[in-house]
Parts: C-alpha cells; sequence; structure tokens
C-alpha cells in the first residue's frame, strides 16, 4: 500500500500541500483530480521522488521503479519517433519497438521528429515512452492532453491493461469517468470508487 | 559575391591609383603578379603548409583543452574555482606579451602552436561551458527519472544542446588562430613561416610581397573555415540521425 502520512509540500514560498495524509489503491487506474493549483502535480512529483516534502512520510513505493509521464511531453528535438522509444528499452525488450508504435498509433511516424508530428502525436509518444520505461508504479500527468475522445478511451483501457497501478492528474470529468478510483483533491482527500 | 569581389577589388585599384605609391599602396595586379611569381616555388608552398600545420595544431589543442576544462568546469565546482579566473586572465592578457613570454621559455616553432591554442581556448572554453549549463532543465530532469547512465544523459541531452555553441566557438576561433599564429611567427621568426616572411617584408620595404603572403593567409583561413564549415555540417546531420 502506497501511503502518504502528514505531507507539507510547497511551491516556492506558497504551501500546496498541508499536512496532507492518503492511501492510495494498490492496483487499477486512479485519477487525482481537482481544480487547478490544488497540488496534483505536486503529489505526484513527490510520489515520483522527484520532490521531498517539507515534512512527513511517503511509504510503500520506489521512486527508482516508477514510470513517470511529465506535464509537458519534454520529448528531444533531435530524436526520431521510434529513437525516442528504444532510448528507454532494454536491450533485452528493444524487440517491443513495433508494439509501442502501435500502442501510439504512430507506425507510420517511426522515422519522424518531434518538430514534424501534431501536438496529440507528441503526447501518445510521451506516454508510449513512459509506459514503454515500465516500472511498479505509473505516474501521469494529464496524459491525455491534446488526444482525442475515441483515443483516450482506448488509452484507459490500455491503461487498465497494464500489471501495474496507474496513478494520474486530470481534471476532465469523462476521463474520471473511465477510472477505477477518483481522488478529489480539495480539500481533505476524498476517495471515491466507481 | 563575385559583384562584391569585383567591387573592392576596384576601390582597392582606384585607391592605389591615387596614393601613386607602390611602397604605401601596391596596386592589385603587382600583388597578384608577385603571388603569381612566389607560387611557382616549392619554397612558397613549403611555408604556406608548414604554417598551415602550426595553426591547424593549435586550433586543435585549443579546441581540446577548451572542451576538457568546460567539462571539468561544469562537473566540479573546485575546478570552476581554479579554472575560470585562469581563462580570464588568458582572455585579457595581450597576445603580444604571450608571444615574447613562450617564446622564451619554448622554441621558436612551437610558438605560433601555442600561441594559437591559447586564443582558441577561452572561446572554446567559454562556449561550451554556456552550452552545458543552458541545457535544459526539464530534459535533466526527465533523464534522471527514466534512469539514464551518466554517459546516456550526455549524449541524449547535454551533447545536441553544447554542439551549436562548441560549432559557433569553432568557427570563431578559427580566423583568432591564424591571426594570433602568424602573428607569433612574424615576431619570433621560425625558420619556415608565412609570418617570418611578412616579418621580412618589412625589413625590406616589399609591400607587395606583404600584401601577397596576407592573401595566401586570408585564403588558407577561408579554405581552413571552408573545410571546417563542412565538417560542421556532417556532424550536426549525424546528430540528428544518431
Amino acid at each position: 500500500m502506497i501511503e502518504l502520512r502528514h505531507i507539507c509540500a510547497a511551491y516556492g514560498d506558497k504551501p500546496v500541500l498541508v499536512d496532507f495524509s492518503l492511501s492510495l489503491p494498490e492496483s487499477g487506474v486512479t485519477v487525482l483530480s481537482g481544480p487547478s493549483g490544488c497540488g496534483k502535480t505536486t503529489l505526484l512529483r513527490l510520489l515520483a521522488g522527484l520532490e521531498l516534502p517539507q515534512s512527513g512520510t511517503i511509504s510503500g513505493i520506489d521512486p527508482k521503479r516508477t514510470a513517470v509521464l511529465f506535464q509537458e511531453d519534454r520529448l528531444f528535438p533531435h530524436r526520431t519517433v521510434a529513437q525516442h522509444l528504444t532510448d528507454v528499452l532494454p536491450r533485452n525488450r528493444q524487440n517491443e519497438l513495433d508494439d509501442w508504435l502501435r500502442f501510439a498509433e504512430l507506425s507510420g511516424e517511426s522515422n519522424q521528429l518531434p518538430c514534424q508530428l501534431s501536438g496529440g502525436m507528441c503526447r501518445r509518444l510521451a506516454l508510449a515512452r513512459a509506459l514503454a520505461l515500465g516500472g511498479d508504479l505509473y505516474l501521469l500527468d494529464e496524459p491525455f492532453t491534446g488526444i482525442d475522445l475515441p483515443r483516450r478511451r482506448r488509452l484507459m483501457t490500455a491503461l487498465r491493461d497494464l500489471k501495474a497501478p496507474v496513478v494520474l492528474v486530470s481534471h476532465e470529468p469523462e476521463i474520471a469517468e473511465l477510472a477505477d478510483h477518483v481522488i478529489l483533491l480539495d480539500g481533505p482527500p476524498l476517495q471515491v470508487k466507481l | 559575391m563575385i559583384v562584391a569581389v569585383l567591387f573592392w577589388l576596384l576601390v582597392w585599384q582606384l585607391a592605389a591609383g591615387t596614393v601613386a605609391s607602390p611602397l604605401l599602396l601596391p596596386a592589385p595586379l603587382a600583388v597578384f603578379s608577385r603571388l603569381g611569381e612566389l607560387a611557382v616555388t616549392s619554397e612558397f608552398w613549403q611555408t604556406a603548409l608548414l604554417s598551415l600545420g602550426r595553426v591547424a595544431l593549435g586550433l586543435v589543442w585549443g579546441i581540446v583543452l577548451g572542451v576538457v576544462l568546460a567539462a571539468l568546469s561544469c562537473t566540479f565546482r573546485w575546478a570552476d574555482t581554479l579554472v575560470s579566473p585562469a581563462v580570464g586572465v588568458v582572455r585579457a592578457t595581450p597576445v603580444a606579451s604571450f608571444i615574447l613570454l613562450v617564446l622564451l621559455w619554448t622554441q621558436r616553432g612551437q610558438v605560433p602552436v601555442i600561441i594559437a591554442a591559447l586564443m582558441v581556448l577561452p572561446i572554446v572554453y567559454g562556449n561550451v561551458t554556456r552550452g552545458i549549463r543552458e541545457t535544459d532543465p526539464k530534459l535533466l530532469e526527465l533523464a534522471r527519472a527514466y534512469r539514464f547512465s551518466r554517459w546516456k544523459t550526455i549524449r541524449l541531452v547535454i551533447l545536441p544542446g553544447v554542439r551549436p555553441y562548441f560549432f559557433s566557438a569553432v568557427t570563431t576561433a578559427l580566423g583568432l588562430a591564424w591571426k594570433s599564429g602568424v602573428a607569433a611567427e612574424a615576431l619570433c621568426w621560425p625558420k619556415v613561416a608565412i609570418g617570418t616572411e611578412i616579418y621580412y617584408t618589412k625589413l625590406n620595404f616589399e609591400t607587395a610581397d606583404l600584401f601577397a603572403w596576407t592573401l595566401v593567409v586570408i585564403l588558407l583561413s577561408l579554405g581552413l573555415e571552408r573545410l571546417v564549415s563542412i565538417a560542421v555540417r556532417a556532424a550536426e546531420r549525424r546528430g540528428q540521425h544518431d
């Protein structure tokens, strides 16, 4: 069980999470939802070990075994679509390249650079790269930005098929509807099972 | 390009006609004719190639040292504390002081190499340091989060960012290497060198020869610059397809 106990975290001088406690489900897709600035991304970054809390404890998670999708695509301007995927695939899993290209629906664009792709394509590539990395926990920040609804549904189904739990940040109701669990971050965290 | 060259040749011809003294300003035809006379001798080619070799060697040394010191400075704070002020001193020291000092310490044939390297080093060091320090922090964070090895982070994140800074430094340094290398030759007179020939033209009041040798330096510099720019473009293409 991933647990956060009495976490205090700030963004610069501004407190974002104050005495915040939460238990995360061990399986399925969990959506962290809430208004802008409520601390969703900060929470994800804390879980990923990218930031340390000012106080409090996080247990049940190894940051070295998490796969993160950042809010921005963070693609390499000089690397092709295929290279982005092979860069994160270990040597013994390089044969999965075609599967991940199909997952991202970018098989026809494998030799394109990010500047030759649309916003939605870049996002799908960034998502595929994060998932291809693999891990015990997937932390995805706004994974469906710029992706159309039918594709979102397909991708959500794929996320639910992953062996490891997925925590994703989204403030869009249609994403929450497709999730196994929803945690509203506005005041004390409220866990809702759909 | 050709029109511009013709225009400046015309300006030169008009100025030479106005001055009407080959000692002060020889006409273009006289200079080209002298260059033609020099170019048929084996000594000319030996001189040009030896000077080219010295400048190229100095350039390579300057680049290698600049890159290594920049990498050290960006990796270790202590290295930055030690190296940055020293490079600042090298940048600010007049080239003539360096030439005379190095002449005291080494053989005269090595002075142009060392001087060219010393002039190139601060430019490469400054640009590469800036390139490394301006690496996108978000991509560095991604490399950490995605558990990239140190080498993979350098290859995928740092080097692509540094590449334009490095190439810009090399292009700028090239001209400076020539100028400082030939100046060093002119002050310390190695046996076979363009700078030495330039020095003799001053002693013998051979202004046409001075112009001819200067033209040789310009042509060699442009040739080397062209070679470097071809190498840079090839490296950039390879960087995109790695």
